[in-house]
């Protein structure tokens, strides 16, 4: 089972405001683009981070080969439960993920 | 047609210097530069004060300040000194007075102030924005700096003034870029959307670092030309900045209604630049201005071990709970605290310290640190708790039976004061009857 990381171009997470954040996965291929977007389901995005699926928002674009999640913060960007502030590490999560 | 300079992502990056040159001889109406955002934490907005040095920050404005008098346009920054506070503004209005005399040139400038009375933004009604935190009234009140995010409008109205440069606090990433070519009538969609993708400079085209790009608006959409020796735009580094710091890649919300980029063509003119047309722009009903506000959040003191021993690596997760666990009734019987008054956390590095409970892995780490954060209402109660934290960390053994031990300190004194914590607290918008009426503009010739 590849991970995700392996497949791909890039897997970006940033801060979207203090209040979202947004991850970007450069599959850098059609054929990347089509297995990923056909083999991460919102749910398990939203597993993942802990959060409601109904709030994960997402975008498969077939133009640029990206699937992007967006979804609220985990913890506030600063807040005292915050241990990032820039956002940049929580990636690391979807490039470790294994596909089928 | 109307061209915009814009010499990277924000003052403080670096430029590229031959890149700017070429940018200026190529006759732009207008040179905009953003100061910063929240992307640095709530510290700055809290504090009212920049992230950059003055020294890097004076060293690249009046490199901007020169290009300016050679380009003979105005020159706009937006977000001044990162947060965007009516201090912030002031602060890089003394800096460029000192470099205006340092050049021997004279100019007029227009400050753009945006900064908001907690008190009165308390009693307005407000419009939460989605993932906004609960707020009542005492939160907003107890800010220490709020500012409203301008607009093309407000940025319009600096320049109109007459100003060769604009010093506005607060304004959106896109309003600065935006503002004169909405005011010249070209097309409201392009003039947004090649904003948003100009607004980090070259970070929209190869050699992100070199900073400096063109974005040529008219009316019927936008073309972008990035300066630097070997720097290439390509309709994929163009339409893949719309994902960067953005939830949503078509839809972006600014003051008067919002962009809607579901239609947008992106074209290669050439190997290095991209024309762009078919954006749209949605007027609102109503205008609002989005509000930033940022309130201490607690006194913080830090103290930090390394743990080198294997069996204490291997068994940090007990080590901490019982260390927390034995901290908390210290705290209790010395000094008397009730529980919400304060908090102490340990946060593991070289474990779970960058993911905490969401980290899906787990290591064999040589050695560990742990950084312990105390937080309290006020800085000698957050130390005295560090204090209290400090001999666990130093010798706290496992069991009852082993020999002391001690761990790795790296500083004396272990404990680190770091002073206020900010929290963010709003993420709201306000109604406004006239763009103005939450700024204010200042114009002096310097």
């Amino acid at each position: 089972m590849p991970e995700l990381g392996q497949i791909v171009q890039k897997v970006r997470s940033k801060n979207a405001g203090p209040f979202w954040l947004t991850i970007d996965i450069f599959c850098g291929t059609q054929e990347a683009f089509a297995k990923v977007s056909n083999a991460i389901s919102t749910e398990q995005v939203a597993a993942l981070f802990r959060a409601d699926p109904a709030v994960v928002k997402r975008f498969d674009i077939a133009d640029l080969n990206v699937v992007k999640f967006s979804l609220p913060r985990p913890t506030i960007q600063g807040a005292r439960d915050d241990r990032d502030m820039h956002g940049a590490g929580w990636a690391a999560l979807l490039a470790e993920l294994d596909l089928p | 047609m109307v061209r915009i300079l814009v010499p990277s992502g924000a003052l403080g990056l670096g430029y590229d210097a031959a890149a700017l040159d070429r940018a200026v001889a190529a006759g732009p109406d207008l040179i905009a530069i953003d100061g910063g955002s929240t992307d640095s934490g709530p510290s700055y907005l809290g504090r009212g004060v920049s992230k950059y040095a003055r020294e890097s920050t004076k060293a690249e404005w009046r490199g901007l300040i020169e290009a300016r008098a050679k380009a003979g346009c105005p020159l706009v920054i937006g977000t001044a000194g990162t947060c965007g506070t009516d201090s912030t503004v002031d602060w890089l209005y003394d800096i460029t007075v000192e470099v205006l005399a340092e050049l021997g040139q004279s100019a007029r400038i227009a400050r753009l102030y945006c900064e908001q009375d907690p008190a009165d933004i308390a009693q307005r009604p407000l419009t939460p924005l989605s993932g906004a935190p609960a707020i009542d009234p005492e939160d907003v009140a107890g800010c220490s700096h709020i500012v409203a995010l301008a607009g093309a409008e407000q940025v319009n109205a600096a320049l109109q003034t007459g100003a060769d440069i604009v010093i506005a606090g607060r304004t959106t990433d896109t309003a600065i870029i935006a503002a004169l070519p909405i005011a010249r009538g070209c097309d409201a969609g392009a003039a947004w959307h090649g904003a948003k993708i100009g607004e980090c400079g070259a970070l929209c085209a190869t050699n992100p670092q070199s900073g400096v790009i063109l974005v040529d608006f008219d009316d019927t959409g936008f073309t972008i030309t990035p300066m630097a020796d070997g720097a290439r735009a390509t309709p994929h580094t163009v339409s893949a900045h719309m994902l960067y710091e953005n939830s949503d890649p078509f839809i972006l919300y600014e003051p008067g209604g919002h962009l809607d980029v579901t239609g947008a063509r992106y074209t290669a003119l050439d190997d290095r630049r991209v024309r762009v047309e078919g954006s749209a722009w949605v007027p609102s009903e109503t205008y609002s201005v989005k509000l930033e506000g940022a309130r201490v959040a607690g006194y913080q003191t830090l103290v930090m071990a390394i743990l080198r021993d294997a069996h204490y690596v291997a068994n940090i997760d007990h080590w901490c709970a019982d260390i927390l666990a034995r901290h908390r009734q210290k705290v209790t019987e010395r000094m008397g605290l009730v529980p919400d008054t304060w908090h102490a956390d340990l946060r593991v590095i070289g474990q779970n310290a960058n993911l905490g409970p969401l980290e899906t892995r787990r290591g064999q780490p040589v050695e560990l640190g742990v950084m312990a954060i105390l937080t309290a209402a006020d800085q000698v109660t957050a130390n005295t708790l560090g204090k209290l934290m400090n001999p666990y960390l130093l010798h706290h053994p496992l069991t009852r039976d082993e020999e002391q031990p001690t761990f790795a300190f790296p500083f004396s004194p272990a404990e680190i004061d770091r002073g206020p914590a900010y929290e963010f607290v709003l993420h709201h918008v306000m109604n406004l009857a006239d763009p103005m009426d939450a700024f204010r503009l200042e114009v002096t010739d310097a």
